[in-house]
Protein backbone atom coordinates (compact mmCIF):
# COMPACT_ATOMS: atom_id res chain seq x y z
CA UNK A 1 0.00 0.00 0.00
CA UNK A 2 3.04 2.23 0.14
CA UNK A 3 2.65 3.51 -3.39
CA UNK A 4 -1.06 4.33 -3.03
CA UNK A 5 -1.90 8.07 -3.07
CA UNK A 6 -2.90 9.78 0.18
CA UNK A 7 -6.28 11.36 0.82
CA UNK A 8 -5.14 14.84 -0.17
CA UNK A 9 -3.51 13.59 -3.35
CA UNK A 10 -6.67 11.70 -4.25
CA UNK A 11 -8.78 14.79 -3.63
CA UNK A 12 -6.60 17.12 -5.73
CA UNK A 13 -6.12 14.62 -8.54
CA UNK A 14 -9.86 14.36 -9.05
CA UNK A 15 -10.36 18.08 -9.59
CA UNK A 16 -8.01 18.74 -12.51
CA UNK A 17 -5.08 16.35 -13.08
CA UNK A 18 -7.46 13.38 -13.37
CA UNK A 19 -10.65 15.26 -14.13
CA UNK A 20 -13.33 12.64 -14.87
CA UNK A 21 -14.66 14.41 -17.97
CA UNK A 22 -11.67 16.23 -19.44
CA UNK A 23 -8.99 13.67 -18.57
CA UNK A 24 -10.64 10.29 -18.19
CA UNK A 25 -13.56 10.96 -20.58
CA UNK A 26 -15.85 9.12 -18.18
CA UNK A 27 -19.49 9.85 -17.43
CA UNK A 28 -20.09 11.44 -20.81
CA UNK A 29 -23.76 10.48 -21.02
CA UNK A 30 -24.93 12.97 -18.35
CA UNK A 31 -22.23 15.39 -19.49
CA UNK A 32 -23.83 15.60 -22.92
CA UNK A 33 -27.44 15.17 -21.90
CA UNK A 34 -28.14 17.53 -19.02
CA UNK A 35 -25.77 20.44 -19.68
CA UNK A 36 -28.25 22.54 -21.69
CA UNK A 37 -28.79 24.59 -18.56
CA UNK A 38 -26.86 25.39 -15.40
CA UNK A 39 -29.56 24.22 -12.99
CA UNK A 40 -29.98 20.67 -14.32
CA UNK A 41 -26.19 20.38 -14.64
CA UNK A 42 -25.63 21.35 -11.02
CA UNK A 43 -28.42 19.08 -9.81
CA UNK A 44 -26.84 16.22 -11.72
CA UNK A 45 -23.41 17.07 -10.29
CA UNK A 46 -24.76 17.05 -6.72
CA UNK A 47 -26.60 13.76 -7.29
CA UNK A 48 -23.48 12.14 -8.73
CA UNK A 49 -21.42 13.50 -5.81
CA UNK A 50 -23.86 11.98 -3.31
CA UNK A 51 -23.84 8.60 -5.03
CA UNK A 52 -20.09 8.57 -5.63
CA UNK A 53 -19.04 9.49 -2.09
CA UNK A 54 -21.56 7.13 -0.44
CA UNK A 55 -20.75 4.21 -2.74
CA UNK A 56 -17.01 4.74 -2.42
CA UNK A 57 -17.17 4.78 1.39
CA UNK A 58 -19.44 1.73 1.62
CA UNK A 59 -17.23 -0.24 -0.78
CA UNK A 60 -14.19 0.82 1.21
CA UNK A 61 -15.77 -0.38 4.46
CA UNK A 62 -16.41 -3.85 3.05
CA UNK A 63 -13.27 -3.99 0.88
CA UNK A 64 -11.76 -6.89 2.82
CA UNK A 65 -14.84 -9.03 2.29
CA UNK A 66 -14.95 -8.60 -1.48
CA UNK A 67 -14.32 -11.60 -3.68
CA UNK A 68 -12.60 -10.75 -6.98
CA UNK A 69 -15.19 -12.38 -9.22
CA UNK A 70 -18.14 -10.92 -7.31
CA UNK A 71 -16.88 -7.40 -6.77
CA UNK A 72 -18.64 -5.82 -9.77
CA UNK A 73 -21.99 -7.21 -8.59
CA UNK A 74 -21.41 -5.66 -5.17
CA UNK A 75 -20.37 -2.32 -6.73
CA UNK A 76 -23.47 -2.20 -8.92
CA UNK A 77 -25.74 -3.18 -6.06
CA UNK A 78 -24.33 -0.44 -3.83
CA UNK A 79 -24.44 2.20 -6.56
CA UNK A 80 -28.00 1.28 -7.56
CA UNK A 81 -29.13 1.64 -3.96
CA UNK A 82 -27.77 5.15 -3.59
CA UNK A 83 -29.04 6.19 -7.02
CA UNK A 84 -32.53 5.08 -6.02
CA UNK A 85 -32.24 7.13 -2.83
CA UNK A 86 -31.14 10.18 -4.86
CA UNK A 87 -33.95 9.65 -7.37
CA UNK A 88 -36.63 9.42 -4.66
CA UNK A 89 -35.25 12.46 -2.81
CA UNK A 90 -35.36 14.53 -6.01
CA UNK A 91 -38.89 13.38 -6.81
CA UNK A 92 -40.02 14.29 -3.30
CA UNK A 93 -38.32 17.66 -2.84
CA UNK A 94 -37.42 18.93 -6.33
CA UNK A 95 -40.33 17.53 -8.35
CA UNK A 96 -40.03 19.73 -11.44
CA UNK A 97 -36.25 19.22 -11.62
CA UNK A 98 -36.75 15.50 -11.28
CA UNK A 99 -39.11 15.62 -14.27
CA UNK A 100 -36.59 17.67 -16.27
CA UNK A 101 -33.78 15.21 -15.60
CA UNK A 102 -36.14 12.29 -16.23
CA UNK A 103 -34.34 8.99 -16.75
CA UNK A 104 -30.87 10.54 -16.44
CA UNK A 105 -30.94 10.22 -12.66
CA UNK A 106 -31.64 6.44 -12.72
CA UNK A 107 -28.98 6.25 -15.45
CA UNK A 108 -26.32 7.30 -12.93
CA UNK A 109 -26.25 3.58 -12.08
CA UNK A 110 -24.42 2.92 -15.34
CA UNK A 111 -22.15 5.97 -15.06
CA UNK A 112 -18.76 4.31 -15.39
CA UNK A 113 -17.10 7.10 -13.42
CA UNK A 114 -18.55 5.70 -10.19
CA UNK A 115 -17.74 2.06 -10.83
CA UNK A 116 -14.24 3.17 -11.87
CA UNK A 117 -13.64 4.99 -8.56
CA UNK A 118 -14.98 2.01 -6.59
CA UNK A 119 -12.54 -0.22 -8.45
CA UNK A 120 -9.53 2.11 -8.35
CA UNK A 121 -9.87 3.60 -4.89
CA UNK A 122 -12.83 2.35 -2.83
CA UNK A 123 -11.95 -1.32 -2.99
CA UNK A 124 -8.28 -0.69 -2.13
CA UNK A 125 -8.02 2.15 0.39
CA UNK A 126 -9.57 3.12 3.71
CA UNK A 127 -12.92 4.94 3.98
CA UNK A 128 -11.33 8.34 4.70
CA UNK A 129 -9.26 8.26 1.51
CA UNK A 130 -12.23 6.86 -0.38
CA UNK A 131 -14.38 9.79 0.77
CA UNK A 132 -11.68 12.29 -0.23
CA UNK A 133 -11.37 10.59 -3.60
CA UNK A 134 -15.13 10.68 -4.10
CA UNK A 135 -15.29 14.36 -3.18
CA UNK A 136 -12.40 15.29 -5.46
CA UNK A 137 -13.76 13.37 -8.42
CA UNK A 138 -17.28 14.78 -7.90
CA UNK A 139 -15.88 18.29 -7.69
CA UNK A 140 -13.99 17.70 -10.94
CA UNK A 141 -17.14 16.28 -12.52
CA UNK A 142 -19.21 19.21 -11.25
CA UNK A 143 -16.73 21.75 -12.58
CA UNK A 144 -16.68 20.07 -15.98
CA UNK A 145 -20.49 19.96 -16.14
CA UNK A 146 -20.75 23.57 -14.98
CA UNK A 147 -18.23 24.79 -17.57
CA UNK A 148 -20.06 23.07 -20.42
CA UNK A 149 -23.46 24.16 -19.14
CA UNK A 150 -22.30 27.77 -18.78
CA UNK A 151 -21.10 27.93 -22.39
CA UNK A 152 -24.22 26.26 -23.72
CA UNK A 153 -26.75 28.23 -21.68
CA UNK A 154 -25.10 31.62 -22.31
CA UNK A 155 -24.66 31.14 -26.05
CA UNK A 156 -27.95 29.31 -26.49
CA UNK A 157 -30.29 31.53 -24.50
CA UNK A 158 -28.23 34.58 -23.51
CA UNK A 159 -29.03 33.74 -19.90
CA UNK A 160 -27.29 32.08 -16.98
CA UNK A 161 -29.37 30.50 -14.17
CA UNK A 162 -32.31 32.47 -15.58
CA UNK A 163 -30.58 35.87 -15.50
CA UNK A 164 -29.91 37.78 -18.71
CA UNK A 165 -26.14 38.06 -19.14
CA UNK A 166 -25.79 38.88 -22.83
CA UNK A 167 -27.15 42.10 -24.40
CA UNK A 168 -30.61 41.91 -25.97
CA UNK A 169 -29.27 42.05 -29.55
CA UNK A 170 -27.63 38.64 -29.05
CA UNK A 171 -29.21 36.19 -31.49
CA UNK A 172 -29.72 33.08 -29.35
CA UNK A 173 -27.80 30.19 -30.84
CA UNK A 174 -30.55 27.65 -30.31
CA UNK A 175 -28.30 24.84 -31.55
CA UNK A 176 -26.21 25.21 -28.40
CA UNK A 177 -29.04 23.99 -26.14
CA UNK A 178 -29.88 21.17 -28.56
CA UNK A 179 -27.91 17.89 -28.58
CA UNK A 180 -25.38 18.97 -31.28
CA UNK A 181 -24.39 21.91 -29.06
CA UNK A 182 -23.31 19.45 -26.38
CA UNK A 183 -20.90 17.69 -28.71
CA UNK A 184 -19.56 20.96 -30.14
CA UNK A 185 -18.98 22.47 -26.69
CA UNK A 186 -17.43 19.34 -25.22
CA UNK A 187 -15.11 18.99 -28.22
CA UNK A 188 -13.97 22.60 -28.14
CA UNK A 189 -13.46 22.68 -24.35
CA UNK A 190 -11.58 19.38 -24.48
CA UNK A 191 -9.36 20.83 -27.20
CA UNK A 192 -8.81 23.96 -25.13
CA UNK A 193 -7.79 21.97 -22.03
CA UNK A 194 -5.35 19.90 -24.09
CA UNK A 195 -3.97 23.01 -25.78
CA UNK A 196 -3.28 24.72 -22.44
CA UNK A 197 -1.58 21.57 -21.21
CA UNK A 198 0.53 21.34 -24.36
CA UNK A 199 1.66 24.94 -23.96
CA UNK A 200 2.54 24.38 -20.32
CA UNK A 201 4.54 21.29 -21.24
CA UNK A 202 6.45 23.28 -23.87
CA UNK A 203 7.17 26.12 -21.46
CA UNK A 204 8.63 23.68 -18.98
CA UNK A 205 11.15 22.33 -21.49
CA UNK B 1 -14.64 -27.65 1.71
CA UNK B 2 -17.57 -28.33 -0.57
CA UNK B 3 -19.64 -25.84 1.39
CA UNK B 4 -17.07 -23.13 0.82
CA UNK B 5 -17.04 -23.78 -2.88
CA UNK B 6 -20.80 -23.69 -3.30
CA UNK B 7 -22.10 -20.66 -5.12
CA UNK B 8 -24.42 -19.77 -2.30
CA UNK B 9 -21.62 -19.60 0.25
CA UNK B 10 -19.53 -17.44 -2.01
CA UNK B 11 -22.35 -15.05 -2.64
CA UNK B 12 -23.18 -14.47 1.02
CA UNK B 13 -22.04 -10.85 0.87
CA UNK B 14 -24.16 -10.12 -2.19
CA UNK B 15 -27.19 -11.72 -0.55
CA UNK B 16 -26.65 -9.91 2.72
CA UNK B 17 -26.16 -6.54 1.03
CA UNK B 18 -29.18 -7.07 -1.20
CA UNK B 19 -31.31 -7.73 1.87
CA UNK B 20 -29.92 -4.75 3.79
CA UNK B 21 -30.18 -2.32 0.88
CA UNK B 22 -33.63 -3.60 -0.02
CA UNK B 23 -34.85 -3.01 3.51
CA UNK B 24 -33.32 0.46 3.61
CA UNK B 25 -34.93 1.38 0.28
CA UNK B 26 -38.29 0.10 1.47
CA UNK B 27 -37.95 2.40 4.47
CA UNK B 28 -37.10 5.37 2.28
CA UNK B 29 -40.01 4.66 -0.05
CA UNK B 30 -42.37 4.45 2.93
CA UNK B 31 -41.13 7.84 4.10
CA UNK B 32 -40.93 9.67 0.74
CA UNK B 33 -43.71 7.90 -1.20
CA UNK B 34 -46.52 10.06 0.22
CA UNK B 35 -44.53 13.26 -0.49
CA UNK B 36 -43.98 12.20 -4.11
CA UNK B 37 -47.65 11.27 -4.45
CA UNK B 38 -48.63 14.70 -3.09
CA UNK B 39 -46.37 16.33 -5.71
CA UNK B 40 -48.15 14.39 -8.43
CA UNK B 41 -51.59 15.35 -7.13
CA UNK B 42 -50.46 18.98 -7.04
CA UNK B 43 -49.29 18.81 -10.63
CA UNK B 44 -52.51 17.04 -11.65
CA UNK B 45 -54.55 19.84 -10.06
CA UNK B 46 -52.48 22.43 -11.94
CA UNK B 47 -53.00 20.65 -15.27
CA UNK B 48 -56.75 20.00 -14.99
CA UNK B 49 -57.92 23.39 -16.37
CA UNK B 50 -55.78 23.04 -19.50
CA UNK B 51 -56.78 19.40 -19.97
CA UNK B 52 -60.53 19.94 -19.83
CA UNK B 53 -60.81 23.50 -21.18
CA UNK B 54 -57.82 23.76 -23.53
CA UNK B 55 -55.01 26.33 -23.32
CA UNK B 56 -57.06 29.40 -24.33
CA UNK B 57 -60.10 28.96 -22.11
CA UNK B 58 -57.91 27.95 -19.17
CA UNK B 59 -55.86 31.12 -19.56
CA UNK B 60 -59.06 33.17 -19.81
CA UNK B 61 -60.40 31.64 -16.63
CA UNK B 62 -57.14 32.31 -14.81
CA UNK B 63 -57.16 35.90 -16.07
CA UNK B 64 -60.63 36.37 -14.58
CA UNK B 65 -59.20 35.18 -11.29
CA UNK B 66 -61.53 32.22 -11.22
CA UNK B 67 -60.86 28.55 -10.83
CA UNK B 68 -62.55 25.27 -11.57
CA UNK B 69 -64.03 23.33 -8.71
CA UNK B 70 -62.36 19.95 -8.72
CA UNK B 71 -63.26 16.85 -6.77
CA UNK B 72 -61.60 13.49 -6.99
CA UNK B 73 -63.15 10.08 -6.64
CA UNK B 74 -62.13 6.49 -7.19
CA UNK B 75 -63.78 4.39 -9.84
CA UNK B 76 -63.60 0.68 -9.30
CA UNK B 77 -63.37 -1.51 -12.37
CA UNK B 78 -63.78 -5.27 -12.00
CA UNK B 79 -62.65 -7.24 -15.00
CA UNK B 80 -61.62 -10.86 -15.45
CA UNK B 81 -61.42 -11.34 -11.74
CA UNK B 82 -59.08 -8.42 -11.11
CA UNK B 83 -60.02 -5.08 -9.68
CA UNK B 84 -58.46 -1.88 -10.93
CA UNK B 85 -58.93 1.55 -9.42
CA UNK B 86 -58.91 4.76 -11.42
CA UNK B 87 -58.68 8.17 -9.84
CA UNK B 88 -61.09 10.47 -11.63
CA UNK B 89 -61.16 14.22 -11.14
CA UNK B 90 -64.44 15.93 -11.97
CA UNK B 91 -64.31 19.61 -12.86
CA UNK B 92 -67.04 22.23 -12.65
CA UNK B 93 -67.04 25.81 -13.87
CA UNK B 94 -67.51 28.53 -11.24
CA UNK B 95 -71.21 28.72 -12.19
CA UNK B 96 -71.67 25.07 -11.28
CA UNK B 97 -71.74 23.63 -14.81
CA UNK B 98 -69.81 20.43 -15.28
CA UNK B 99 -67.06 20.84 -17.87
CA UNK B 100 -65.21 17.58 -17.84
CA UNK B 101 -63.24 14.87 -16.16
CA UNK B 102 -59.60 13.94 -15.88
CA UNK B 103 -58.70 10.28 -15.52
CA UNK B 104 -55.37 9.20 -14.10
CA UNK B 105 -54.26 6.05 -15.90
CA UNK B 106 -51.07 4.06 -16.01
CA UNK B 107 -49.54 1.13 -17.83
CA UNK B 108 -46.29 -0.42 -18.91
CA UNK B 109 -44.22 1.57 -21.36
CA UNK B 110 -41.02 0.57 -23.12
CA UNK B 111 -38.80 1.25 -20.12
CA UNK B 112 -40.97 1.71 -17.08
CA UNK B 113 -44.49 2.55 -15.99
CA UNK B 114 -46.08 5.47 -17.87
CA UNK B 115 -48.57 7.59 -15.94
CA UNK B 116 -51.03 9.65 -17.94
CA UNK B 117 -53.78 12.17 -17.32
CA UNK B 118 -56.59 11.84 -19.85
CA UNK B 119 -58.99 14.77 -20.15
CA UNK B 120 -62.61 13.99 -21.11
CA UNK B 121 -65.54 16.29 -21.81
CA UNK B 122 -68.56 16.40 -19.50
CA UNK B 123 -70.40 13.54 -21.24
CA UNK B 124 -67.27 11.49 -21.73
CA UNK B 125 -67.74 11.56 -25.53
CA UNK B 126 -64.47 13.21 -26.51
CA UNK B 127 -60.90 13.25 -25.30
CA UNK B 128 -60.04 16.85 -24.49
CA UNK B 129 -56.34 16.46 -23.75
CA UNK B 130 -53.50 14.24 -22.67
CA UNK B 131 -50.70 14.90 -20.23
CA UNK B 132 -47.79 12.65 -19.27
CA UNK B 133 -47.36 12.67 -15.52
CA UNK B 134 -44.45 10.26 -15.25
CA UNK B 135 -42.33 8.32 -17.75
CA UNK B 136 -38.84 6.94 -18.15
CA UNK B 137 -38.83 6.27 -21.90
CA UNK B 138 -35.64 6.47 -23.98
CA UNK B 139 -34.50 10.08 -24.27
CA UNK B 140 -34.74 11.35 -27.85
CA UNK B 141 -37.05 8.52 -28.94
CA UNK B 142 -39.78 7.32 -26.61
CA UNK B 143 -39.53 10.47 -24.51
CA UNK B 144 -41.11 12.31 -27.45
CA UNK B 145 -44.46 11.23 -26.00
CA UNK B 146 -43.99 14.35 -23.86
CA UNK B 147 -44.08 16.68 -26.85
CA UNK B 148 -47.15 18.81 -27.46
CA UNK B 149 -47.27 17.90 -31.15
CA UNK B 150 -47.59 14.23 -30.48
CA UNK B 151 -49.83 14.45 -27.42
CA UNK B 152 -52.05 16.90 -29.32
CA UNK B 153 -53.17 14.11 -31.66
CA UNK B 154 -55.32 12.66 -28.88
CA UNK B 155 -57.29 15.88 -28.52
CA UNK B 156 -60.85 15.81 -29.92
CA UNK B 157 -60.78 12.05 -30.56
CA UNK B 158 -64.12 10.33 -29.98
CA UNK B 159 -64.16 7.89 -27.10
CA UNK B 160 -66.57 5.60 -29.02
CA UNK B 161 -63.80 4.19 -31.17
CA UNK B 162 -60.66 2.37 -30.12
CA UNK B 163 -57.59 4.32 -31.15
CA UNK B 164 -55.01 2.52 -33.25
CA UNK B 165 -51.42 3.48 -33.95
CA UNK B 166 -50.22 3.76 -37.55
CA UNK B 167 -46.71 4.18 -38.93
CA UNK B 168 -45.58 6.64 -41.54
CA UNK B 169 -48.07 9.45 -41.05
CA UNK B 170 -51.49 9.98 -42.57
CA UNK B 171 -53.41 9.09 -39.44
CA UNK B 172 -57.19 9.24 -39.89
CA UNK B 173 -60.02 9.86 -37.41
CA UNK B 174 -59.38 7.11 -34.92
CA UNK B 175 -55.67 6.74 -35.59
CA UNK B 176 -52.54 8.09 -33.97
CA UNK B 177 -49.24 8.57 -35.78
CA UNK B 178 -46.50 6.61 -34.08
CA UNK B 179 -43.25 8.31 -33.17
CA UNK B 180 -40.61 7.01 -35.56
CA UNK B 181 -38.17 4.84 -33.65
CA UNK B 182 -40.53 4.56 -30.72
CA UNK B 183 -43.42 2.41 -31.88
CA UNK B 184 -43.61 0.58 -28.55
CA UNK B 185 -43.85 3.79 -26.53
CA UNK B 186 -46.50 5.15 -28.92
CA UNK B 187 -48.54 1.96 -28.73
CA UNK B 188 -48.22 1.89 -24.94
CA UNK B 189 -49.65 5.37 -24.58
CA UNK B 190 -52.50 4.69 -27.02
CA UNK B 191 -53.17 1.40 -25.24
CA UNK B 192 -53.29 3.04 -21.81
CA UNK B 193 -55.70 5.68 -23.15
CA UNK B 194 -57.91 3.05 -24.81
CA UNK B 195 -58.10 0.91 -21.69
CA UNK B 196 -58.80 3.87 -19.43
CA UNK B 197 -61.50 5.22 -21.74
CA UNK B 198 -63.12 1.81 -22.14
CA UNK B 199 -63.09 1.20 -18.41
CA UNK B 200 -64.01 4.62 -17.08
CA UNK B 201 -66.41 6.22 -19.58
CA UNK B 202 -69.30 3.75 -19.03
CA UNK B 203 -68.89 4.23 -15.29
CA UNK B 204 -68.86 8.01 -15.26
CA UNK B 205 -71.91 8.99 -13.26
CA UNK B 206 -72.42 12.60 -14.03
CA UNK B 207 -73.46 14.59 -11.02
CA UNK B 208 -75.73 17.59 -11.05
CA UNK B 209 -73.29 19.86 -9.32
CA UNK B 210 -70.15 19.99 -7.26
CA UNK B 211 -72.15 19.97 -4.04
CA UNK B 212 -73.89 16.71 -4.85
CA UNK B 213 -72.52 14.29 -2.30
CA UNK B 214 -74.79 11.40 -3.13
CA UNK B 215 -72.27 9.71 -5.41
CA UNK B 216 -70.46 7.03 -3.46
CA UNK B 217 -66.75 7.35 -2.71
CA UNK B 218 -66.48 11.05 -3.39
CA UNK B 219 -63.45 12.45 -1.67
CA UNK B 220 -63.04 16.15 -1.54
CA UNK B 221 -59.48 17.00 -2.52
CA UNK B 222 -59.71 20.70 -3.17
CA UNK B 223 -62.81 22.61 -2.15
CA UNK B 224 -62.18 25.41 -4.66
CA UNK B 225 -63.89 28.75 -4.47
CA UNK B 226 -67.30 28.41 -2.93
CA UNK B 227 -68.19 32.07 -2.76
CA UNK B 228 -69.20 32.05 -6.43
CA UNK B 229 -72.18 29.82 -5.75
CA UNK B 230 -75.27 30.27 -3.65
Amino acid sequence: MADQPTALERFIQGILPENPVYRQLLGLCPTLAVTNGMKPALTMAVSVAFVLVCANVVISLIRNLLKPHLRIVVFTLTIATFVTVADRLLAAYMFQMSKTLGPYIPLIIVNCLIICRCEVCGSKQNPFIAAADGLGQSLGFGLALASIAAVREILGTGMLMGFKVLPAFWPDWVIMVLPPGAFITLGLLLGLVNYIDFKREEARK
Amino acid sequence: MSLKKSNLAQAWLVLLLATLFGTALAGIQAKLGPVIEANKVKETMAKIPVLVLGEDLAAELAADNQALTVKSRMIEVKKNGTTKFYTVYDAWLPDGKMVGHVVKADGQGYADKIELLVGLDAQGDTITGLFVLDQKETPGLGAKILEDNWRGQFKDKATQKTLSVVKGGGAKDDQIDSISGATISSRSVAGIVNTAVANVVPRLQINDGPDDNKTPKVQSEEPGKDKERS
